[in-house]
């Protein structure tokens, strides 16, 4: 089973995907990061995608489960670095994943976030 | 008939065709169809020798009413040639017709001028009646595909053309879309659209359809899974340039752009992009130019 790492920033987890992923790893990412949102009292999580050349249908609906559920824990999802060909397949599968907010680099994802002069919060915004 | 037969009247008609070759090419040169080419009488004869070599060829391989056999095949250049200096493609069928026809005339003639068995006048009539109008397919089918060609090049001149990705501010970019997008124009729209939003980094896209004459479901489903797929990038999309009488028409047909922004301009589009990036255009203080 992959493990992908989940790192903190200033009260913002990072969670890089670099391999693709098996639905089970996926599952237990899911898990693993609503877990980690609460131990670590993170205000943000984010999620780059942009190595990714297919993103089937469970992982996106995973995407939009874990921005649902991190947002019930006070924790606002972003996925970034979503690529064109990922993006057109998954509007051509009906997948247009509402109320999930995307940005297109980490740096637009850590802004979005709030994370401005770097003064650490916690909770909602 | 039977098969024996059939070779036989074949093989008359090619050695026919043989130790005729001269006055044939010599009535065939004079034939509007070979003075296509500026009316030069050398060049017509010998394009006249080549079709008919490819025409008996196709005779002695008892192909004579089979465009494919090799005997054509190998006349196809030619013929290419030849159906090019004719340009005008507007009476195609008819001039084929009359050009088929100026070629099999004189050739019965000179076939029936033949000193032959009463068995084989009729016969041999037909199969090389049979050649030349199989000749005349080879000619339609030449100029066609030619046509075919071009318009598939042009096709894809124009889907290059189209598509320009135009930036507008650092993290602003417009796509101006013009004339009618079919299915295959709009992928390409939007893939290099997606792909420059990429590349640059871009927050905002705006697509212009100012150029686009009718907007209907399908056009709109189009604009509204490229404004999806750049949202699930992270830029956002707004479509400008929606004319009164497409407006109106839109929201006749029931479409509803939803959650896409919209503004009348590509000027109003841009105003806007520049607020979400926290920009605004403000004028220069008098005399500080």
């Amino acid at each position: 089973m992959v493990q992908v790492p989940i790192i903190n920033i200033h009260g913002v987890l990072l969670i890089s995907i670099q391999d693709e992923l098996l639905d089970d790893s996926i599952s237990e990412l899911q898990q693993h990061i609503s877990e980690q949102v609460i131990e670590q009292q993170a205000r943000g999580v984010l999620i780059d995608i942009s190595v990714l050349d297919v993103v089937d249908s469970f992982l996106a609906r995973t995407l939009h489960d874990i921005a649902a559920t991190t947002s019930l824990l006070a924790a606002q999802t972003v996925v970034v670095g979503m690529r064109p060909a990922v993006a057109i397949t998954l509007v051509e599968l009906g997948l247009i994943l509402p109320g999930l907010r995307t940005a297109l680099s980490v740096e637009d994802g850590l802004a979005l976030l709030g994370r401005g002069n770097g003064t650490v919060r916690t909770g909602p915004r | 008939m039977t098969a024996s037969a059939n070779h036989e009247i074949s093989s008359i008609v090619s050695e026919f065709l043989d130790r005729r070759r001269e006055p044939i090419v010599a009535e065939w040169s004079g034939s509007p169809f070979f003075q296509g080419s500026g009316g030069d009488r050398e060049q017509a004869a010998v394009d006249c020798a080549e079709v008919l070599t490819g025409l008996r060829r196709a005779v002695v391989a008892g192909e004579a009413d089979n465009p494919a056999a090799d005997g054509f095949a190998g006349i196809r250049t030619l013929l290419e040639v030849l159906a090019a200096q004719r340009g005008d493609d507007s009476r195609l069928v008819v001039d084929t017709a009359a050009s088929i026809r100026s070629l099999r005339d004189p050739l019965l003639r000179l076939w029936h001028e033949e000193d032959l068995t009463d068995g084989a006048v009729a016969p041999g009539a037909v199969l090389l009646g049979a050649a030349v109008d199989t000749l005349g397919l080879v000619l339609l089918d030449v100029a066609l595909s030619a046509g075919r060609d071009t318009i598939a090049s042009q096709r894809e001149q124009l889907a290059e053309l189209s598509t320009p990705v135009i930036k507008l501010w650092d993290g602003v970019l417009a796509i101006p879309l013009i004339g009618t997008l079919d299915s295959m124009r709009s992928q390409v729209a939007t893939e290099s659209l997606l792909q420059a939003i990429l590349d640059q980094q871009a927050q905002v896209a705006i697509l212009d359809i100012t150029g686009v004459p009718t907007v209907d479901t399908m056009v709109a489903q189009h604009l509204l899974k490229t404004a999806q797929a750049a949202r699930l990038m992270g830029a956002e999309c707004v479509i400008s340039g929606i004319r009164p009488q497409i407006a109106h028409t839109m929201v006749q047909l029931g479409i509803d752009l939803e959650e896409v922004v919209t503004r009348a301009k590509l000027a109003d589009a841009f105003t806007y992009a520049l607020s979400k990036l926290g920009l605004s255009v403000i004028p220069a203080a008098t005399g500080d130019v």
